[in-house]
Formats: C-alpha cells, structure tokens, sequence
C-alpha cells in the first residue's frame, strides 16, 4: 500500500470514529438534555408533559405531606411568585427542609400533578441549589417589572 | 506565631520560585551553566519552604489554633485528630496548599532522580515547573491565604464537613492531587523537549515514568473517590458524572492515551507531536478540573463554596499556562519530523486507534460536562447534562477500545501480521463466547449487553492470557517488568468490566417503610428491622438503626445502618452500612423516621461492585510495576551518554 | 494556515465561554423582595427576651436590618463597620441573630461592640426564611413606609456603605 493512501485510511479512520461520537452525541442530546423550569415558567405552561425536566425553588413552608405508606410524599415549591405541587416516593436528601432550596427531577403528568424520580437538595446548610436560586430571582425579576 | 511563620515561608517560595521559574530556563537558553546549576538548589529549597509552611497549617489544625480563620472554619475542638489532620485539605485554602506542596513534590523529586539526565534539559523542566509553582504561590497568597488570622479568636470551630469527616476522605484528595499534579511533569517535560527544540525517542523514554507513575496515582485517587461517594453519599452509587467527578476523570483519559503514545514515541520516534499535544492536553485538564471545581461555574453535588475572584484568578492561570503552551506548540510543531513509519496493521495503528477513541471520549465527556456552561453563556435557557447522556455516549465509545485490548497487545510493532494474532485469539474468543452466554443465563437472565460486558472482559483477560502462553517458552522469568505492568493494569481494566456489567444488569433497590420485626429481601438477603437507638459520638449525636441480615434463614449478621447529626453545623449525613463480600455487596441505609417505631429504609444488593475498585487498584498496580522496570535507569544512563556525546 | 494552530483556536473558544459562565454567577443575585414590604413578624429581643419586636413598630423610619449570627467568619470582617456607622448616627441598625445560642450571641457582642439599637433573636432561623435569607451576613435597607429598599448579600464592605447604602438612606431620609 502506498503512504498516501496508508494515510487516508487512517485519517478516514479517525473521521469515521468522530462522526460516530458525532452522531451519539447529537442523539443523546436530543433525548437526554434535562431542561430546567421555574414554577412559574411551568404554571404558564412553558414545560412539555410528560418528558422529564427539572423543577427548581424553595419548598413551601408546612407543605410537606406525607401519605399513609410513609413513603410518598408530596409538597409545593414555590419561586416565591408561583407554586408547583411535587410527588416523590422514596427517601429524600438528607437536606431537604420546607423553607430551603430544592431542585427536583421528574415528569408533569395530564393531571397538573409533578411526579418527582429524583429529589435533590444540598450538602451544605446555608446552600441554594444555583438553580433553585435561578427561579427565585426570576419571579423577583418578574414581580419589580409588573411593579414598574 | 506559627501561622505567620508559614505565611513567611510561602511568601519565601514564591521568591525561590520566581528564581526557579526564570533563572534555569534562561541559562538553558544561553548555554549558562552557573544559571542552570541554580535549578536543582532552587527546587530543593522551595520543597522545603511549602513543606514548612503545610507543617505550619497541620499544626495550627492540630493544636486547634482558632485564631486561624481557615482552622476556625473547618474544624472544631471536639473533631478527632484524623479529620483534623485531613481537615488541613478540607476546604479551599487548605486544599490548594496540598495542591501546591504536591506540586513542589513532584518538582524536587525530578530535581533527585533525574542525576542522568542531561543539565540544560533537567533546567528546562524544574523551569516550568518553578513557573507553575509562581502561578499556584501567587494564587494562594493573594486569593486564598490559609493563615489568614480571625482576632480575636473564635471560640470554638465550626466543624469540618460532615460528608468529609470520613476515613476514605483522609488518602482520596492527595492520592488525586498526588496524580493531578504530576501531569505537570509530564507537561514540563514535553515544554522542555518543545524549548530545546529536542523532540526525540529520548524525551519520551524520560518522560514515561513519571507520566506513569502520576497516572496511577490519579487511577487510586479517582477509585477512592468513588468508593467514599458509594458507600458515604448513601445513595448506592459508586459514579455519578457530576461534573467534579468528570474534572478528575478528563485529565485520567487523556493520561491513559498519553502513556500510550509515549510508548510509540519512545519505541519508535512516532507520534512526536501527538504526544506532546496529549502532554499538554492532560495537565491542562487538570488545570481546567481545577478550575471548575474552585470557580464554581458549574453546579454539582459536591457544593464547594466559591468566590467569583478565584475563579477569575484560576482562568487567566488556566489562560497563560495553556495558551503559551499551545502557541509554542504551534511554533515548534511544524519543524518535528515524522518518525519512524509504519503499517497499516501495526503495533502503531493499533496505538493509535486507543487514542483516536480515548481523546474522542474525553471530547464527548467534556462537552457533555461544560454543554450546560455553553447553553447558559448563550442565553439559551438552563439545562443540566445527566447520567443518561454519558452513558449513551461514552459507553459505545469504549466498546472498540475493550476490543482492541486484547489483539493490541500480541501485534507486532512496524508492519502486523494480524492473522496469526488472530488465530492465538480464538481459544481466548471462544472463552469468552461461553462466558458471556453462560453468566447471563445462569446469574439473573439473559440480557444482551451484560453479555457483551462478560465477553469484553473475559476476551481481555483472555488476550493477557495468550500472551503469557505465547512467551512461556522464551521463560517469563525474563520478561521485563514492563511487561508485565502492562498486563496487569489490562487484567485491571477486565475485572473493573465485569464490576461495571454485573453490577448495573443484577443490582436490587428498595426503598421501604419499616416497623421492628418487618422483613425486606434483596437479592437473596432478608433483612429484619430491630430498631433504632440513640447513641453519642465525638462531634455528633447519631440514630442508629439495627437490622438483622440472613440468607435462607440463617442469621449473617447484625447490621447497623446510622443517621448522624453533627453538634456544631447541625447538618444530618446519613452513614449506610455495608456488608461487603467478594461477590456482592448489601448496603442498607437509614431515611427517617415516619412514626413512633417506623423508618423509612433503603436496601441495595449490589453484585460484583467491589471488582470495580479493584479493578482500578490493579491498573494503578500495573503502573507501578511499569515503572520499577530497571530499564528506565539503564536506559536514562545510555541516554545521558548519548546526550553527552551528541 | 498552520494547522498546529487549531489547538490553540479550540482552546481560546473555551476560555471565552468559560470567562461569560464565570460572570453568569454573580455573587449579588436580585432578591424577590426588593420594592417589597418587609415581611411582619413578632420576635423576641435579644438582651430582653421578655420584650418582642415587630418591624411595624418602625413606620416612619429608615432604617438597617442586619442579619448576623456569632458562628458566621464573615460577620466579624463587616462588624468593624457596623460599629463604626452606629458611632455615626445616621441611621439606626437593628441585628437579626440568625440561628444562635443566646449565650454565644450576647458573650459576641461584648467582645466585639454592639452597634445595634437591639437585636432580634431567630434562634428557628423562621424569619430568615421569610426574608431569603441566603447566607449570613446579610443587610436590608428599609424604608419610612416599611418597603425593603436594598439588600447586601454577603458582608458589608466600606465601599458598598459610602457608594451605595449611606447616598440611599440619604435619599430616604428626605
């Protein structure tokens, strides 16, 4: 084999790995991006139903509920300017607290309800989940412009 | 006292370093020798200095010196000596100062073993490095100085964090920063060979011990931190893809395509330029991890607390190290010649495919780590980048690597034949094909990627086999322990598959409500609910629960699952409890108490997780033994003759 | 076109992106209450806890609430300021003592002055909740007619007092 071609066979080599990556790249994109909303964003109907996004602010003071197998849960989150009931079955983070930050994961059902698979909270205790911080000040973002 | 002592010392350091930085680099230029005699005192009395000043720190720690705002910050009278001593690199300050007395480590130790070595080129390198040592001084000293006083003093610590007041924590951030850091030799290096314009078999056959050796201790740094996040975050996972994980994991795939390429450079004086791109690519990622996981940029579960300022100082760091390395390496590249040619099938092609995937792998990491960033900083909305992305993504990716490993290997360097490589397989293929169809069958089910993981792994060891069969004839008491490395750290790579496969095909979860005599079964395993009491510790008040273990109706064991408050940051952790076997592991962990007698309580069976650790222990094993190849001191010996002559 | 430039040319693109992600984390984050009345409560005081607070009982007046606790590092760097401003008489100061021990917040203010009129004791942290608090230190410029004005988070440095609070409460004032 001539160098000329020995060398096209690897560059086209190299190319055929990249736009394999390529291409699992863009498809996992395209089903595994978690896009994040505030409740008021999702109140406005601006999430999808049934596709999993993030929900993200503060749990409502004395909205946590527990259902009788002890293990479902349900509470609010607000942004301070909407609220947003969540759903959860299984144990939450250690730092979850009403009053504090959370950022929950999961999928909005047809009946307006936030079915929650994963409940994050963090590890520190004067810590906001960047994101939950992110919906508060929208709605603050959004209440001083009505204001105005 | 002490504490501005240290202070003093690292104020000296920078001072040395600043020598240590300009000095050599320049005499090497000049052809100097009095300037370039300056390099190896130079580096030696900065080891010194940091050492004193890290002394100082552990001492203020020790001796609960809280007039130190950093001691006062995360540590507390009631803390035990063993996370007082580790609470020196438990927060920002500290663990920059570890970063840095790694750093001056690995400086002195080239300084020491490198007596073979030519002059001007030893100058180069202990130059960058003193360069480097400058950026991290000034960093520490004008951003974030661990001695800073608080006075009067507090009265009592704040407490170190409860997540890292933990015995995996004490050896996993210096076993990580251990390997981080040494990269930079391996960068120090490769800028060495780019200043003297000397790209050569040479270079490579210096560099590839201390890459090596670095590699490995990133491999036991990242294994730590995954097995402290498995068994201390209570959630059974042992990885997360979180984005300070993906900071320590970026720089160990571009280390592993590294140490592979080094071995093409140095064998046969290929991939000279590759190579010295992946040595900057892989200490600027660690440069980049750093960065992420101090700045901030990113949000993730490990929640460091962070200040814009750093950040900032860390990214003009990150900007000056890498972009006068990459533009000197577009300089210099152009003029390196090709090297020794070969095959299409060779050794080499073989080589370079590992790398082609392993860098590919490391982009799609990367992009999925900082894509987030990217949609943000264009205004496109928030969005975070799961576990299911890097699986989909990454996993493919490594299929053809797995594949490759055991052919690799046997192929022979310049031209391959690959039939008779092929045909030393087939008893390793066949093993392996009844392997990956038996497992599935008889463990839990036929799945059909668990199958494959079973065939990979079994076809890598397989590989290894063949290749200690087809040299038992020449004696393997003569085979170089290079060698032999090289194999055990591939045998490493085959058990960690089968921990991955097993574990993710065959795992059990569950989360249940529990009263005392209520039962729960896992994989086999029944657990019975005891209770919980209360129970004091150190610096915390725990809950702990008792459950009692049994297989077919016989008692294992009593396990004892806890959910601890500490006193001073009144922050709950919750402590799972492991029974950990060969082939499997049951973790149970605690949720809360729902009523008077019920908690909520999760249990995992998890088979073949702890191959997964091991599997990284033997690959860092592999690279130790790598390097105790007698080899490299010969050889540095013959080089520096050569050198010497040339 | 030198293809070894390529590297380079990925690399300055990162760097760019990462120097706008870094700005994207402002530490002083907007907060919801600014332009709104500052949240009532009843509290009791710090050094008389028999006698309550409530911030209705300060209509008609500007003034600053500060959120502090004994444990928080930060505190003590603003504190010296604090103290300072009270000297000053511009304007009064009340503490909000943030989640803390009663004995360790009062042995705190005899060690390091008391600039406040009084302070407020959270020992639940339940008021701090309604005021999002993110951290301590934290500090609220309120108005005559009640309405949180500005909000510091993080440490009160000199430089915020002169350029920002002190020229507000002025305005305030008139």
């Amino acid at each position: 084999m001539k160098p000329r071609h020995k060398r096209f066979a690897l560059i086209g080599g190299g190319i055929a790995v990249l736009g394999i990556a390529a291409a699992l790249v863009l498809n996992a994109f395209q089903s595994n991006l978690v896009f994040f909303f505030t409740p008021t964003q999702v109140a406005a109907g601006e999430a999808p139903i049934g596709k999993t996004f993030r929900i993200g602010g503060m749990v409502k003071e004395a909205s946590l509920q527990r259902q009788p197998d002890g293990l479902t849960v349900r509470f609010i989150v607000t942004d301070t300017a909407k609220e947003f009931p969540v759903a959860y079955k299984g144990i939450l983070p250690d730092l979850f607290r009403e009053g504090k930050g959370v950022v929950a994961q999961g999928k909005l059902g047809e009946d307006g309800l936030f079915t929650a698979s994963e409940v994050l909270a963090k590890h520190d205790e004067n810590y906001m989940p960047p994101e939950a911080q992110h919906a508060v000040d929208q709605a603050g973002k959004a209440a001083k412009t009505v204001k105005q | 006292m002490i504490p501005e002592l240290g202070h003093f010392a690292l104020i000296l350091a920078l001072l040395v370093a600043l020598v240590q930085g300009t000095l050599p680099l320049a005499g090497a230029a000049r052809g100097s020798r009095a300037w370039i005699a300056v390099a190896r005192p130079a580096a030696q009395a900065q080891f010194l200095l940091v050492a004193f000043a890290f002394g100082c720190l552990t001492w203020a720690f020790v001796s609960h010196d809280f007039s130190v705002a950093y001691v006062a910050q995360h540590s507390n009278s009631r803390l035990p000596l063993e996370y007082r001593l580790s609470g020196v690199w438990g927060g920002h300050e500290g663990s920059l100062l570890l970063w840095l007395f790694m750093l001056s480590g690995w400086t002195v130790a080239v300084a020491l073993f490198s007596r073979h070595l030519p002059d001007a080129m030893v100058a180069r390198v202990l130059g960058v490095l003193g360069l480097i040592t400058v950026g991290f001084l000034a960093f520490i000293l004008l951003t974030s100085n661990p001695f800073e006083r608080l006075l009067p003093a507090a009265e009592d610590g704040r407490d170190l964090n409860p997540l890292l007041q933990d015995p995996g924590l004490i050896f996993h951030p210096p076993m990580l920063y251990m390997g981080y850091v040494g990269f930079s030799v391996a960068f120090a290096f490769a800028i060495a060979a780019l200043l003297s314009g000397q790209l050569d078999a040479a270079w490579a056959r210096w560099s590839r011990p201390w890459t090596t050796t670095a590699w490995a201790f990133l491999t036991l740094g990242i294994a730590l931190g995954s097995w402290w996040a498995y068994y201390e975050l209570g959630w059974g996972g042992w990885w997360f893809w979180d984005p300070v994980e993906n900071a320590s994991f970026l720089p160990w795939l571009v280390g592993t395509a590294l140490i592979h390429s080094l071995a093409v450079t140095e064998k046969r004086g290929s991939f000279k330029n590759w190579t010295v791109l992946l040595a900057i690519a892989a200490f600027s990622l660690s440069l980049l991890g750093t960065f992420l996981v101090r700045s901030g940029v990113l949000t993730s579960v490990h929640a460091f607390a962070t200040d814009p300022r750093r950040g900032i100082f860390i990214l003009i760091l990150l900007a000056i190290v890498v972009g006068a390395s990459l533009f000197l390496f577009a300089l210099r590249a152009p003029k390196v010649g090709l090297g020794g040619r070969f095959g299409l099938v060779s050794r080499e092609s073989l080589l370079l495919m590992n790398n082609v995937l392993l860098v590919v792998a490391t982009g799609s990491v990367l992009l999925g780590t900082l894509y987030p960033l990217f949609i943000d900083a264009l205004g496109l909305g928030k969005l975070s980048v799961g576990p299911p992305y890097f699986n989909a993504v990454f996993v493919p990716l490594m299929v053809p690597l797995l594949i490759l490993m055991a052919p690799g290997p046997l192929a022979r360097w310049k031209h391959a034949d690959m039939r008779p490589v092929l045909k030393q397989l087939v008893p390793a293929f066949v093993a392996a094909l009844l392997l990956g169809v038996a497992v599935p069958l008889l463990y839990g089910g036929w799945r059909p990627l668990t199958a494959l993981g079973v065939l990979l792994a079994a076809w890598i060891a397989g590989g290894t086999g063949v290749a200690i069969a087809g040299r038992l004839r020449g004696g393997l008491s003569g085979q170089p322990l290079h060698w032999w490395g090289m194999h055990l750290a591939h045998v490493g790579v085959a058990v960690f598959v089968v921990g991955v496969t097993m574990v993710s095909s065959y795992q059990e979860e569950k989360d249940v409500r529990m009263a005392p005599d209520d039962t729960v079964t896992v994989g086999g395993y029944t657990f019975r609910f005891i209770g919980v009491r209360k129970e004091m510790g150190p610096n915390y008040q725990a809950m702990v629960g008792e459950l009692e273990l049994s297989r077919d109706g016989k008692v294992l064991r009593t396990m004892k699952p806890e959910k601890r408050a500490y006193l001073t940051s009144a922050m709950p952790m919750t402590e799972a409890a492991i029974d950990t076997g060969l082939l499997r592991d049951v973790y149970v962990s605690l949720g809360e108490p729902i009523d008077e007698r019920a908690w909520s309580v999760r249990v995992y069976y998890k088979p073949f997780v702890d191959w997964i650790w091991g599997g990284c222990l033997l690959m860092a094993l592999g690279g130790i033994v790598a390097i105790s190849d007698r080899r490299y001191r010969l050889k540095r010996r013959a080089a520096a003759l050569q050198g010497a002559t040339a | 076109m030198n293809k070894f430039l390529l590297p380079l040319g990925i690399f300055i693109v990162l760097v760019a992106f990462l120097a706008i992600g870094l700005n994207l984390n402002p530490r002083e984050v907007p907060s919801p209450l600014i332009g709104k009345p500052a949240p009532a409560f009843t509290l009791p005081q710090l050094h008389q806890p028999e006698a309550t607070f409530a911030p209705k009982d300060l209509q008609g007046r500007v003034w600053l609430l500060n959120v502090w606790a004994s444990w928080c590092v930060s505190c003590r760097q603003e504190h010296p300021i604090l103290v300072d401003l009270a000297k000053r008489n511009i304007v009064p100061i009340y503490g909000l003592n943030y989640k803390d021990p009663r004995e360790d917040a009062l042995r705190w203010l005899k060690q390091f002055g008391d600039p406040y009129v009084l302070s407020i004791a959270d020992v639940e942290g339940r008021v701090g909740i309604d005021y999002g608090v993110y951290g301590v230190p934290e500090t609220y410029v309120i108005d005559k007619a009640g309405v949180i004005r500005f909000k510091q988070i993080g440490p009160v440095t000199q430089d915020v007092l002169e350029k920002t609070i002190l020229p507000l409460i002025r305005e305030l004032q008139k």
